[in-house]
């Protein structure tokens, strides 16, 4: 098998958690398929004039001598701006996000990441309902009127699939990577609902429940069982994303949300919520998941995604153009609060250089880091490493390695890299 | 679905959330009965989401009225779990012969293969010899319901909510019931001739039943 079909079938396992049927992708085609798309727009856009048509790329003209075009009712990109997710799996699937097309922290709301294992529910948001039951003294439906009733909470936040970076993983990953295909199942919003915690204070949860059992109404009707710590710390019913209403992708018109925590565990289309003293033991907390350890172990409800970063500029499949000034820049999280430090080496890890952390700085959110570098035009080794507040530093793939064996599948978070040779060319190197 | 009460604690706070004993959520055996309200609720479990505003565990009135009382009827429909106590298992019973009619009559087949080895989707059928957990150390073992599943009502729980992939949730009890059979026979977990029932599906003991762990990740300078 090639090595990057291998590598595709390694990046599908993680995010599938078994492996079979996703990612039968080729590395890179979502950039020439774009390519392919741009030049048939121009190419289109060539024969129209018309300065009200939108989405299409116009002939040249000087914009100074023509009056522009009018107000729109719903803005769309301009149409040399064609940033795409990249998909895999025929059953369920993912999308990933072009992390390397955008800047600061936000993810626009269209290229948010997706992971579904069975596909998305098509849900009329006036019969949609929210249950509350088990151990509680006021079972409860809520309408989406009522959730939108509570007080609010908004926090921006990342998400983040646990099985991203299975691809950096693989024990000789392939080096035509981008940050799209190794790390973009990863995207940040403002994230608008109620917190768990009004809303089951509101239903009389009992003390002594120590689970909440959540379920979407998708066809697979997915389950995940969160600890009610999680619901009194910072857990909401979100229905509101960069603004908006949740996208349809996202979990439309509810969703769980879980700030730091595994993306799988933030159940979509939320429409039942039971408190229980006990876990459910569901497929995908069971089956899939979980972390297996070399002692013959798994590591189970390992739901914290610990810290982590990815330099985003330069990258496969860019060259640089020669030498002088590059900007270095990249993303840092953790799901345990704040970015604290993120260091870059660009000599393969032999010094590390204190990387400038742009505001905001928040809590179980996107940093965006930023260092300035000098490109001598010789061979170079871009590596980043991030810190959070709680003392803990992203580790190199051996260390995970002796933690966990070779066979791990999720929370896949050692330093990622990027070889910069002698022509300005590009590959995805991990260390 | 909740459980009856008595039955005993599987995993107890303790083990999974250490912090949670920490914080004082009640965890005693013997605690408040399930449905009647925690004494002394309001003392424990608190937060504040960030409007200033304390919520708390066993609010005797709803703060704010937003919402409609669920019937029993209503949270019946919907409260389609399995606990791994065999909570919410139906009535009824399957065979396994049966079960091996279902697998094709409902195309498992044709998507997990004749013995659920086959593929093309989740490979469903294997053990490892002597039952061992060597996951993390070899990266071509795939898992398997008979080498990774910690409980079979797991198995009821997924299959009768999620299969068939492409008509979900179309199943009786019965054959549910059947097919988990099968499913445990092509893993070597019942023999051919096996009834299967609520009690089997609780009682069947899956190799990977003691494997799990919770998770012992906290921050800080080691790497787990
Ligand atoms: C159209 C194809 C298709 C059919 C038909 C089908 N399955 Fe599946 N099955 C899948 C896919 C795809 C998955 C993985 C879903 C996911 O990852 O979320 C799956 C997953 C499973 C799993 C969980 C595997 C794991 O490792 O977590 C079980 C158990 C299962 N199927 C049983 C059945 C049974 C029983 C039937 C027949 C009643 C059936 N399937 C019919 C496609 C199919």
């Amino acid at each position: 098998m090639p090595e990057g079909a291998r590598d595709g079938v390694e990046a599908g396992r993680e995010t599938d958690g078994n492996g079979g049927d996703v990612n039968d992708r080729e590395e890179g085609s979502g950039l020439t398929r774009r390519a392919l798309i741009a030049g048939a727009a121009a190419a289109a856009g060539g024969a129209i004039t018309a300065s009200a048509t939108r989405g299409l790329v116009q002939e040249a003209q000087d914009p100074t001598k023509v009056p522009g075009a009018r107000p729109v009712t719903v803005g769309s990109r301009s149409p040399h701006e064609t940033p795409e997710k990249l998909l895999s799996g025929s059953m369920g699937g993912s999308s990933r996000t072009p992390l390397q097309d955008l800047h600061g922290i936000m993810t626009p709301a269209d290229l948010h990441f997706e992971r579904h294992h069975h596909g998305i529910p098509y849900i009329d948001p006036a019969t949609y309902r929210l249950l509350i039951h088990g151990m509680v003294d006021r079972p409860t439906l809520f309408t989406l009127e009522d959730l939108k009733r509570f007080p609010q909470v908004s926090k921006l936040l990342f998400i983040e699939c646990s099985g991203n970076g299975g691809g950096a993983y693989a024990p000789s990953p392939s080096p035509q990577h981008t940050p799209q295909s190794v790390d973009g199942l990863l995207s940040t919003s403002e994230w608008t609902g109620v917190a768990l915690s009004t809303l089951f204070e509101e239903v009389g949860a009992h003390a002594d429940a120590t689970w909440f059992l959540a379920e979407g109404s998708d066809a697979a009707v997915m389950g995940r069982s969160i600890p009610m710590e999680k619901a009194w710390d910072d857990a909401m019913i979100a229905y509101a994303q960069n603004g908006e209403a949740i996208r349809p992708e996202q979990g439309y018109p509810a969703r769980v949300f879980l700030p730091g925590w595994e993306g799988n565990a933030s159940v979509k289309w939320v429409r039942r919520i039971e408190l229980s003293d006990r876990p459910g033991m569901y497929r995908d907390e069971t089956s899939k998941y979980t972390d297996p350890l070399p002692d013959g172990t798994a590591r189970q409800f390992s739901f914290v995604m610990d810290a982590k970063s990815i330099i985003t500029y330069p990258t496969y499949p860019r060259r640089l153009p020669g030498p002088g000034f590059i900007e270095i820049s990249g993303y840092a999280w953790t799901g345990r609060g704040l970015i604290e430090r993120v260091e870059v080496s660009t000599d393969g890890g032999d010094s590390w250089h204190d990387a400038v952390l742009q505001e905001p700085v928040l809590p179980k959110c996107t940093t965006r880091f930023r260092h300035g570098w000098e490109w001598d035009g010789g061979p170079a080794h871009l590596l980043s490493r991030a810190t959070d507040e709680t003392g803990y530093t992203q580790p190199i793939r051996q260390q995970v390695l002796d933690a966990r064996g070779p066979g791990t599948r999720y929370h896949s978070n050692a330093i990622r890299g990027w070889r910069v040779a002698s022509d300005g060319s590009i590959e995805f190197a991990p260390v | 679905m909740s459980r009856a009460n008595g039955v005993s604690r599987l995993l107890t706070l303790a083990t999974l959330v250490p912090a949670l004993a920490a914080c004082g959520a009640g965890d005693s055996e013997g605690g408040p009965e399930a449905g009647s309200a925690a004494p002394g609720a309001t003392a424990v479990a608190t937060s504040d989401p960030g409007d200033g505003m304390t919520r708390r565990a066993g609010a005797a009135e709803p703060v704010y009225g937003f919402g409609t009382p669920a019937t029993a009827a209503q949270i019946a429909a919907w409260d389609i779990d399995i606990g791994p106590d065999g909570a919410g298992l139906p009535p009824g019973q399957g065979t396994v012969a049966e079960g091996l009619e279902v697998w094709e009559r409902h195309r498992c087949i044709l998507c997990h293969g004749p013995t659920g080895r086959e593929g093309p989707n989740d490979l469903l059928t294997g053990r490892i010899p002597g039952d061992e957990f060597p996951f993390a150390n070899d990266r071509s073992l795939r898992s398997t319901v008979g080498n990774y599943w910690p409980y079979a009502t797991t198995l009821f729980d997924y299959t009768r909510r999620a299969m068939p992939f492409d008509l979900p949730g179309t199943m009786t009890d019965e054959e549910v019931y059947a097919v988990v059979g099968a499913m445990l026979y092509f893993n070597d977990l019942l023999p051919a001739d096996a009834v299967v029932d609520s009690a089997t599906v609780v009682d069947t003991r899956m190799p990977a039943r003691d494997r799990f762990v919770p998770d012992n990740r906290t921050g800080g300078p080691t790497i787990r």
